[in-house]
């Protein structure tokens, strides 16, 4: 059924469709309507969920742990400093192997204040053991947040996932998707898998310590638990995807490539820029340029290898940073770009980063055509020009 | 020769253990300062069975009256001696205390 909404309410509404079982959660701009809106659900009765409104995002996770470690459904939404205040909580939840599902609307973190779109947040939480998911689109912020439920889920996973859509951009934006039937959902996600270390503690009356100390002796084993989650992660996404697409005929995957198969230069871009970029492909290739793009849709689990092999036929390639690494080289995604291409065997693409749309700085098409005008050169000349360069500061 | 360790492969996901594994860790070799009841100050409130947080004080619920500490856990924080209402319970070094 075709509707117009906004990315929150696309959230709120794939929630409700979810009908998990437990929601903590605290409001903070721009992800506060995605719990407004549910907990309206639940006051209207439209929803069993056992809602906990929690004095902090630290406690929002902490709840969230605490019910998913006793075998329910658990989710919640937040952004920029509320995931940043759920820090230590994050390494947990992924560390219990907890399949807890989080909207996440990307924000850029403080100092100076703002409250508008970057991917600092996330980014910063990528080695916390979850799975991340971006969108480009309100369709699939609602479409992710489904799959996501799958994922966290399955058995050989077992890790939580977030799920994130650019804060205003999309958060706010008003767009007209495809959203499917409650009994739709409710067939695709089913009942959550037993997981039979916690369920049998209920079952039994039999009391179980959970997170105990772990020291030098099996902590490291814990940690390699859960790595191999997300190295099965890398096999399960995709057959999710494929049943996605089955039933209700949207296919999505690690990545999107856009025209990229002949294409000379290209760019690796997540998120809503990925659809301004497209425009610029477009008209690029109407005036003959061969360019290209790819959508990073998840960063983790990285899909280094599947990424090596779409990029390696391109001459000349643009990585698209939403966020600084402050590491005095380039922004976050660039390095492990150039690590996925660096086993590629022949001759390697030029990798240039391109930091551009902190704190919601507006992109619009010229910025991008920039990026492929430079690209182009490149691939041109063969020759790299720089490593990094910032789009859309004032110099 | 050491116990044989469970591999990652072998040990149960996510952490978890069996409950009340906690009885099987002694911490009172932890303490420095070991409480010491003076049974002629007690007025059997309890008080100190409430604030323990290693619940090493024990009471009989029938009688109604204190019975003594469980050395085995207490680690000798002294918040017992501090909340006594009637300065029933005193600290000593132990180590000082064994060497007489």
């Amino acid at each position: 059924m075709k509707v117009a909404k906004t990315g929150n309410e696309a959230f709120a509404e794939a929630m409700r469709q979810i009908n998990p079982d437990v929601v903590a959660a605290y409001p903070i701009t721009p992800a506060t309507e995605i719990v407004q809106l549910f907990s309206q659900f639940v006051a209207d009765g439209l929803v069993k969920t056992e809602f906990v409104a929690v004095e902090s995002e630290h406690s929002a996770m902490s709840a969230c742990i605490g019910a998913s470690a006793a075998g329910a459904r658990a989710m919640t939404g937040t952004s920029s400093q509320g995931l940043a205040l759920m820090w230590e909580m994050l390494y947990i939840a992924g560390g219990l192997r907890l399949p807890i599902v989080m909207a996440v609307v990307n924000r850029t973190l403080s100092s100076p204040i703002n409250i508008h779109c970057d991917h600092s947040d996330t980014f910063g939480a990528r080695d916390s053991g979850w799975i991340q998911i971006y969108s480009e689109n309100v369709q699939e912020t609602y479409d992710n947040l489904i799959q996501a439920v799958r994922i966290a889920e399955h058995p050989d996973v077992k890790l939580p996932v977030m799920v994130t859509t650019d804060g205003f951009i999309l958060s706010h934006c008003l767009e007209t998707l495809d959203i499917l039937s409650d009994e739709e959902v409710q067939g695709f996600i089913g009942e959550s898998p037993e997981r039979p270390n916690l369920i049998k503690s209920l079952q039994e009356n039999k009391p179980i310590t959970i997170g105990a100390l772990d020291l030098q002796d099996y902590y490291f084993e814990h940690k390699r638990q859960s790595a191999e989650g997300m190295f099965n992660a890398i096999k399960v996404i995709p057959e999710i995807s494929k049943e996605f697409a089955e039933r209700f005929g949207r296919e999505y995957s690690f990545f999107e490539e856009y025209k990229l198969e002949d294409a000379d230069a290209a760019v690796v871009v997540m998120g809503s820029t990925a659809g301004t970029a497209k425009e610029v492909v477009d008209k690029l290739r109407e005036e003959g340029r061969k360019v290209g793009l790819l959508k990073l849709r998840v960063y983790r689990p990285f899909p280094a290898e599947m990424l090596g092999k779409a990029l390696s036929g391109v001459r000349s390639i643009g990585v698209m940073d939403r966020a600084d690494g402050m590491s005095a080289v380039s922004g976050p995604l660039y390095p492990e770009i150039c690590g996925a291409l660096y086993d590629v065997n022949g001759k390697k693409p030029v990798i240039q980063d391109y930091i551009y749309g902190l704190g919601g700085r507006d992109v619009p098409m010229e910025d991008i055509r920039f990026v492929f005008e430079e690209l182009l050169r490149t691939a041109e000349t063969g020759k790299k020009e720089y490593t990094l360069k910032y789009i859309g500061v004032r110099e | 020769m050491g116990e044989k360790k469970a591999t990652w492969k072998e040990l149960a996901e996510g952490d978890v253990l069996e409950g009340g594994s906690a009885l099987k860790f002694k911490t009172g070799n932890w303490r420095t300062n070991k409480p010491v009841h003076i049974p002629e100050r007690c007025i059997h409130c309890f008080l100190c069975w409430i604030a323990c947080p290693d619940g090493a004080v024990r009471v009989n619920a029938e009688t109604g009256k204190f019975v003594g500490f469980d050395y085995n856990y207490c680690k000798g924080c002294g918040i017992c001696a501090y909340e006594c209402p009637k300065d029933a319970i005193k600290m000593v070094n132990e180590q000082e205390e064994n060497e007489k």
